[in-house]
């Protein structure tokens, strides 16, 4: 997220990966990946746990160096310490990533205090702004450790909402949550785009919510983009690593007559 | 320790560049010399009523049966701010203070608290290193301060109260007088300083390092409280070697 606060253009940046390898001691874990994501695209990157989604967004907000390849923010470096400045990124990590040391409100309002964009009674009115829309009304004085992880969740979603970022990375941004906590947070992505025409990149392993909001969606596998398209194209797409992600269900019940039935 | 010397270097050297923010973070500077000085006080003031008094006790007996017991007070005065007050409370404090910051930035990087400061723009350094660093700067000294007068006060009652010795307040404190000067102090605190300097960067460096879970924090504690003694007692030479070529 950078200093500039609402001066900047509201619009989304567009972001480009070219050939990014990644390897923690000898593993390679990500085999070289290169995609694009158009301004004010939802892009859903989805598969299986271990495959390298969330080493790719921590090199995508610039937490991790590549070993090769280059991620592009409106054909700047990520590298290059003025694009932190100059574009308004934010991330939600999957822990939620709060400040213990400070309330809930406090971490809602810490980019705005941090960066003194706004005065105190506003940093508090938008923090209780942004926690009741996101259904945590009465939260904003309480400590993140007393919050369970669901509501974490949505604390640090409010906390990337606070700086009406133009490129906003989405770390399994519904794990942990219930399935009406998932539609709102599915709505919120999409309101973000309508609204202030944001670019959002999401990784998860969440179905519904990828076919629900994605513009595009890329399939990757141990370490590789393995397919990309709209979610129509990855439906139909025949490769069996993709259709079993899809289809993978319980299917024992529908086989089996049920403990509960056999008794009865 | 010594593979990581490079790197406490480049902290601190980040850190002195991050000072002129030190007004903005006021507020975390309060709150962390709240934490070192007005909770490690009573400690501080026990430690160090403790030292002068054992000091006394075991100097005392020797110097009076040889007719100087009057030696006492300058004695006790002169290596309490000299020496024992600033390292004995630069040691306490690595364990109680050094050991709290490692282990509150390690948890915060363990847990990604850090890497969502680096996302919002927020250096850790500034937001983290420098209220710490600044703060224990200002508390150690003054607790060394106070230290030294209740060490000074330990001992003189021990001097009163002990058979062997039994010489007078006023006999203590004069040669004291006569011994210490004002540089004497001002010699203490400026190695107390450089002490604190030590432990805040050794502590928040080990915070920053921290990898794994509980067991990395746990393990990254152990190393900034015993980094941090080690480095003090072998700086206590080589500061007191260089605070020499300033004595007449």
């Amino acid at each position: 997220m950078s200093a500039n606060g609402n001066s900047q253009p509201q619009h989304g940046v567009r972001v480009e990966v070219r050939g990014l390898r990644k390897s923690y001691d000898g593993h390679l874990v990500l085999k070289g990946i290169d995609f694009a994501v158009e301004r004010e695209e939802i892009f859903v990157i989805m598969g299986p746990s271990g495959s390298g989604k969330s080493v790719l967004l921590k090199h995508i907000i610039g937490l991790e160096t590549p070993d090769a390849g280059e991620i592009l923010v409106e054909g700047e470096s990520i590298r290059n310490p003025e694009v932190m400045n100059k574009y308004r990124l934010a991330m939600v990590f999957q822990s939620g990533a709060l400040l213990n040391s400070l309330t809930v409100g406090e971490n809602v309002g810490l980019y705005l205090t941090e960066h003194r964009l706004k005065k105190p009674d506003e940093i508090d009115r938008i923090a209780t702004e942004k926690l009741e829309f996101l259904g945590l009304k009465g939260v904003k004085d309480r400590s993140p450790s007393e919050l369970s992880g669901g509501m974490k969740k949505r604390v640090a979603i409010a906390r990337a909402l606070v700086i009406e970022p133009q490129l906003i990375l989405y770390d399994e941004p519904t794990s942990e949550l219930d399935p009406l906590m998932t539609v709102v947070i599915g709505e919120e992505i999409l309101n973000l785009k309508r609204r202030i025409q944001v670019t959002s990149l999401v990784v998860s392993h969440d179905r519904d919510l990828a076919f629900g909001v994605a513009d595009r969606i890329a399939m990757m596998h141990e370490g590789q983009l393995i397919a990309i398209g709209t979610p129509d194209q990855i439906r139909q797409n025949a490769d069996p690593r993709i259709q079993r992600f899809l289809t993978a269900d319980f299917k024992l019940n529908n086989l089996q007559e049920s403990t509960y039935e056999k008794h009865t | 320790m010594f593979e990581n010397i490079g790197e406490m270097v480049m902290l601190l050297w980040r850190t002195l560049r991050s000072l002129p923010l030190t007004f903005r973070q006021r507020t975390k500077i309060y709150d962390q010399l709240f934490e070192i000085g007005n909770a490690s006080l009573l400690m501080a003031c026990i430690l160090s009523l403790f030292i002068g008094g054992v000091l006394t006790l075991r100097t005392g007996p020797y110097l009076a049966e040889r007719g100087l017991a009057s030696a006492i007070g300058g004695i006790v005065g002169y290596s309490l701010c000299r020496e024992l007050a600033p390292v004995m409370m630069s040691i306490l404090i690595a364990g109680r203070i050094g050991s709290a910051m490692a282990a509150e930035i390690g948890s915060m990087q363990v847990y990604q608290e850090i890497d969502a400061l680096r996302t919002m723009n927020i250096n850790p350094i500034h937001y983290l290193v420098l209220p710490r660093l600044v703060a224990i700067a200002i508390a150690l000294p003054v607790l060394v301060l106070f230290s030294i007068l209740v060490g000074w006060v330990g001992g003189a009652a021990v001097a009163v109260f002990n058979q062997k010795i039994s010489i007078t307040f006023q006999a203590f404190f004069s040669t004291l007088r006569d011994v210490v000067d004002a540089s004497d102090v001002a010699n203490g605190l400026f190695k107390t300083f450089v002490f604190a300097v030590v432990i805040g960067v050794v502590s928040c460096h080990q915070g920053l390092v921290t990898i794994g879970g509980p067991r990395g924090i746990g393990r990254s504690v152990t190393k900034a409280v015993v980094n941090s003694i080690v480095l003090i007692l072998i700086l206590d030479y080589f500061v007191t070697r260089f605070l020499m070529f300033f004595e007449k």
